[in-house]
């Protein structure tokens, strides 16, 4: 099976500390690959590394054989990503929203037409393509942004946190949609999540990360019987121990609360 | 290219769309208008300066072009990381493309504003002298908007978040729309006052709106045209550079 992700001693160094330490791993291709670590392990960093949004101290990274530094365009063309926070622009509709994405990854226009009606109705959104994002809950905010990631038939989708903050029915909806085009289009899913639940029912492969090194790899299977546990969730914590992680607020986390004050989520 | 237009179109549907901000956004400019103009107009006549509405409205045109362009530009703060800009860091677009294309359209929009502004004005008597140089009036329009969009994006690049915004309102737009000539002439200004005047690319713009739309230009067309040119030029550069340089 051809590796889709080929991360190899991977590094990213800051002033004062080093946030991923020579970090070497794959994902297949056409797996589902959850990434799992605690606050401050250095997931977000690795992830902004993989997306083309910072550039790596050292080591090497290939995203369906190209180089995100080198060949960005040709990396961003290959892969969508479903962010933390929305990414949308609430003053638009659905369909719209769509659209842009479309334009900007060049999608002509009868295939643009075409694809758009395709996941909007695989996502149950399409009799809503005419409502502002503005009145969208939470959950279909996030349905739509998954959509768009899908729209340009990218190899790989990262997504993080994807499911964070939703009710029952629309995580159970997400995974299906995530499962389902994973088999008929052979997208590669690549996730970070807290929910260890989660991680283990749907992911055919884990890395864990912790303190920017690799801990632990392998099938959920395989972390329970390395660590002698029942749950990926004790695996997790017997791997990374118990003790809390301390974070700084950053201007994000600010701003996230500010969101949530003003806005529907 | 498409992503230029993409954005420059993203940019009026949004504008269209809040028939309440639009609303909302003319409140200050008619009442700088008609208190200011009606108010202090007997006292400029007496002083021997002539019609004050015909001074005044090229300066609040200037104004509500100003703060629209400036809030265009640093909505880049909050779209960055809640909106469609940080999907827009992630497409395989070059950045100058991203920003010259939101540039664009944040000045298309303010000189939208500045045109309705522009309209009513003639409701509290301004008049135009020549009708022959209105295209030149909307060049400086256009500038001026540019100009501000761009330096709006290239402020918000470099903060992080809001509380920036603040102080930058307060020490650096409040005193360049003050010191522009918008609102009293600039000619007789006391020594250190004069050269910020000078120093000051929207004096240049309003001036310049002045002279086309009937009054006098005391600096003369060709210079205010030349001198905001270049400014905006090199404004649109520097907010190139610092828009490619956000860590999302």
């Amino acid at each position: 099976m051809e590796s889709i992700i080929e991360i190899k001693n991977l590094t990213k160094k800051y002033k004062d500390f080093i946030a991923v330490d020579d970090i070497t791993f794959d994902v297949k291709k056409g797996e589902i690959f959850a990434f799992l670590g605690p606050n401050g392990a250095g997931k977000t960093t690795t992830i902004k590394m993989l997306t083309t949004l910072a550039n790596p101290t050292f080591g090497t990274i290939l995203i369906n054989g190209y180089d995100p530094i080198k060949q960005q365009e040709e990396t961003r063309a290959s892969f969508g990503i479903v962010f933390q926070d929305p990414s949308l622009d609430d003053e638009l509709t659905a369909y719209e929203n769509l659209d842009f994405h479309g334009m900007l990854y060049k999608i002509k226009l009868k295939d643009r037409k075409e694809r758009i009606k395709q996941l909007l109705t695989f996502v149950e959104l399409w009799d809503r393509r005419k409502d502002l994002v503005k009145h969208f809950s939470g959950g279909m905010k996030r349905r739509l942004e998954i959509a768009r990631g899908f729209l340009h038939h990218p190899k790989v989708l990262f997504l993080d946190e994807p499911t964070i903050g939703l009710d029952p029915q629309t995580r159970n909806h997400i995974w299906e949609y995530l499962k389902k085009m994973n088999k008929e289009e052979g997208t590669t899913v690549f996730l970070t999540t807290h929910y260890m639940e989660e991680a283990d029912k749907v992911s055919d492969k884990i890395a864990i990360i912790d303190h920017g090194k690799i801990v632990a790899q392998g099938t959920s299977q395989e972390l329970k019987s390395q660590t002698n546990t029942n749950t990926l969730e004790e695996a997790f914590l017997a791997l990374t121990g118990k003790e809390l992680r301390e974070e700084k607020p950053g201007a994000i986390d600010n701003m996230r609360q500010r969101s949530r004050m003003w806005h529907r989520r | 290219m498409i992503a230029i237009y993409t954005l420059w179109v993203r940019q009026l549907k949004r504008y269209f769309r809040s028939k309440s901000r639009i609303v909302g956004s003319l409140g200050q400019p008619i009442l700088f208008l008609v208190a200011l103009g009606f108010g202090l107009g007997p006292i400029f006549q007496a002083a021997g300066q002539g019609n004050y509405i015909e001074f005044l409205a090229p300066g609040i045109i200037s104004m509500s072009i100003l703060f629209l362009a400036m809030f265009s530009g640093i909505e880049i703060i909050w779209d960055r990381q809640f909106g469609f800009l940080k999907e827009t860091m992630v497409a395989p677009v070059p950045r100058w493309q991203i920003m010259l294309g939101r540039t664009l359209g944040g000045a298309t929009v303010a000189v939208m504003q500045g045109i309705i502004v522009f309209a009513i004005s003639f409701l509290v008597g301004f008049r135009v002298e020549s009708w022959s140089l209105l295209p030149l009036a909307f060049v400086f329009m256009l500038l001026i908007a540019l100009l501000f969009t761009a330096l709006g994006t290239a402020i918000a690049s470099l903060l992080e978040d809001m509380h920036g915004f603040q102080l930058i309102m307060n020490f650096l737009i409040m005193p360049i729309f003050f010191l522009s000539g918008a609102l009293f002439p600039i000619e007789g200004v006391p020594g250190v006052l004069e050269w910020l005047v000078k120093l000051n690319p929207l004096a240049y713009g309003v001036d310049g709106l002045r002279g086309t739309l009937g009054g006098v230009a005391h600096m003369g067309l060709f210079v205010d045209f030349w001198v905001l040119s270049i400014i905006v030029a090199v404004i649109i550069a520097i907010g190139s550079y610092l828009f490619s340089k956000i860590q999302v």
